[in-house]
């Protein structure tokens, strides 16, 4: 069973969210994305500063098996990117919601975080 | 309903993720499988390739019929126990599977193929046996063990009987011996050394978990095919099938055409040589960031060829593929990757033997 932190939001697309203390979100894919990709090879992250809508495919993680999208869960401006991942893409696979990020956004609109899904949700969608 | 080998809960039991493949349900990877790639070109790693097929060609007229059969020449198996590897073609010249035929003895001639093609290659091989009388025995009585590495052939001999041993580890490459119920092959699909054994399923839990015990390490089909690409060997269905000829999928030199031995295919493959074979089969490295892909769309000055098979090279850690172009083509390629056209190096393969670089790859 994949591990599904309570304290995260969800996209149906396994990307979670997270908020910092500094009002940015943190983005990434979640345990059971990682899991089903296999090991994690090459992540292309978007720039610091690029404007990123809702839904936008902003990024792409290939593993040995296959490429993937990650699609934008809100509308903002990318602050950082998680540089460590240019050397070690592995981190994904290790630590999907902690060494293993994407990158941080600030939010352009706080309400898009209610599209987003909690933990139970997330869980019944991988159900489905 | 996938079928399933008889170590399918050796598997499961071992951690596997399983996958249908060619019909059956086989284990992708147990975790890692970088990891497991590692394993095999460092130590030694096990795959379960029951769902390949062991087929015996037996009767007086059994190098006659192959030697009809098949694009290699079985003239070349002269001692007993000697492999070849070869493609089975139609009358198109097209390549319905490839496989790897040991030869027993005048009468008897072992052909080992692809999964996914055992049922066209059954009724292909009976049609054609027909006026040599031959018995076809598909031996589904029997499993399948690969274990390669630098270590494996020390772990498979630290586990037979005493009186095997001296036998196995005088086997040269490509031969291969029956030793007690085993039928124990120097040979590989990694581009390591290493055996792969063919023995009674009824044995096959009992062999699996000794090899564990010896330190071999399960390696599933993601490893597999990893260790495959980077020693430079096809695929059937991905490198070439039906619609190609081993000339365009650069397996001309598992052709024997010198002669004037006939076969299913060689008049194709003639009138094909005869007015130029439109494709150049290459090897592809992308320097790069990103990983190489079957399909994806390669440009060159004469037109598009095709990446058949790509992936990330986890020994020389960027992306390797091996794929067509045309045959006029000079001058640079690129990829079409996602819409972006990435510069492509070409190389002739193997990219990695018995775990290093080869000469001009890196």
């Amino acid at each position: 069973m994949s591990n599904i932190p309570e304290d995260l939001k969800y996209t149906q697309s396994h990307e979670w969210v997270s908020r910092e203390a500094n009002g940015n979100v943190r983005i990434g894919i979640t345990d059971h994305a990682q899991e089903a990709l296999g090991d994690l090879v090459f992540v292309e992250l978007p720039a610091v500063g690029d404007e990123t809508d809702q839904g936008d495919s902003v990024a792409v993680v290939e593993s040995v098996k296959a490429a993937s999208d990650i699609y934008a869960p809100v509308t903002g401006e990318v602050v950082a990117i998680n540089e460590d991942l240019e050397d070690d893409p592995g981190l994904i696979n290790n630590d999907p919601y902690g060494d293993g990020w994407l990158y941080e956004v600030a939010l352009s609109d706080e309400s898009e975080l209610d599209d987003l899904l909690d933990a139970e949700a997330y869980e019944e969608s991988l159900e489905d | 309903m996938a079928r399933k080998t008889t170590l399918y809960s050796a598997h499961i039991a071992a951690g596997a993720k399983m996958v249908d493949f060619g019909g059956w349900d086989m284990p992708i990877n147990y975790g890692s499988q970088i990891e497991e790639h590692h394993q095999v070109r460092g130590d030694a790693g096990m795959f379960d390739v029951s769902h390949m097929s062991a087929v015996d060609v037996e009767g007086e007229r059994s190098r006659e019929f192959l030697s009809f059969l098949l694009a290699n020449d079985v003239a070349k198996l002269r001692e007993s126990g000697k492999a070849l590897y070869s493609c089975m073609l139609n009358e198109q010249g097209g390549v319905i599977d490839d496989l790897i035929v040991y030869y027993l003895d005048e009468t008897r001639f072992r052909l080992v193929i692809n999964a996914a093609t055992t049922d066209k290659d059954l009724a292909w091989i009976k049609r054609q046996a027909g006026p040599f009388d031959l018995g076809i025995a598909p031996r589904r009585d029997l499993d399948m063990i690969a274990v390669q590495g630098p270590l494996a052939r020390q772990k498979v001999m630290s586990l037979l009987p005493g009186e095997h041993v001296e036998a196995a580890s005088s086997l040269k490459p490509f031969f291969a011996a029956q030793l007690g119920d085993f039928f124990v092959a120097r040979t590989g699909y990694t581009g390591e050394d290493g055996f792969e054994v063919t023995l009674p399923g009824e044995q096959a839990h009992a062999f699996w978990d000794r090899l564990l015990e010896a330190g071999v390490r399960p390696c599933g089909l993601g490893a597999r095919d990893t260790l495959r690409l980077e020693a430079g060997m096809n695929l059937y269905g991905q490198d070439m099938d039906e619609e190609t000829t081993p000339l365009e999928a650069g397996l001309g030199w598992t052709v024997a055409m010198k002669d004037e031995r006939e076969f299913i295919g060689r008049e194709a493959l003639e009138a094909q040589k005869a007015g130029g074979v439109p494709w150049r089969f290459t090897g592809f490295i992308l320097e790069g960031r990103g990983v190489l892909r079957a399909g994806q769309r390669v440009v060159t000055s004469a037109g598009d060829g095709v990446i058949t098979s790509g992936t990330y090279s986890p020994t020389l850690q960027k992306a390797i593929g091996m794929g067509r172009i045309p045959a006029e083509a000079d001058g640079t390629c690129q990829v079409d990757m996602r819409g972006k056209l990435l510069e492509l190096r070409l190389v002739r393969p193997p990219f990695v033997r018995n775990g290093a670089a080869c000469e001009g790859i890196l």
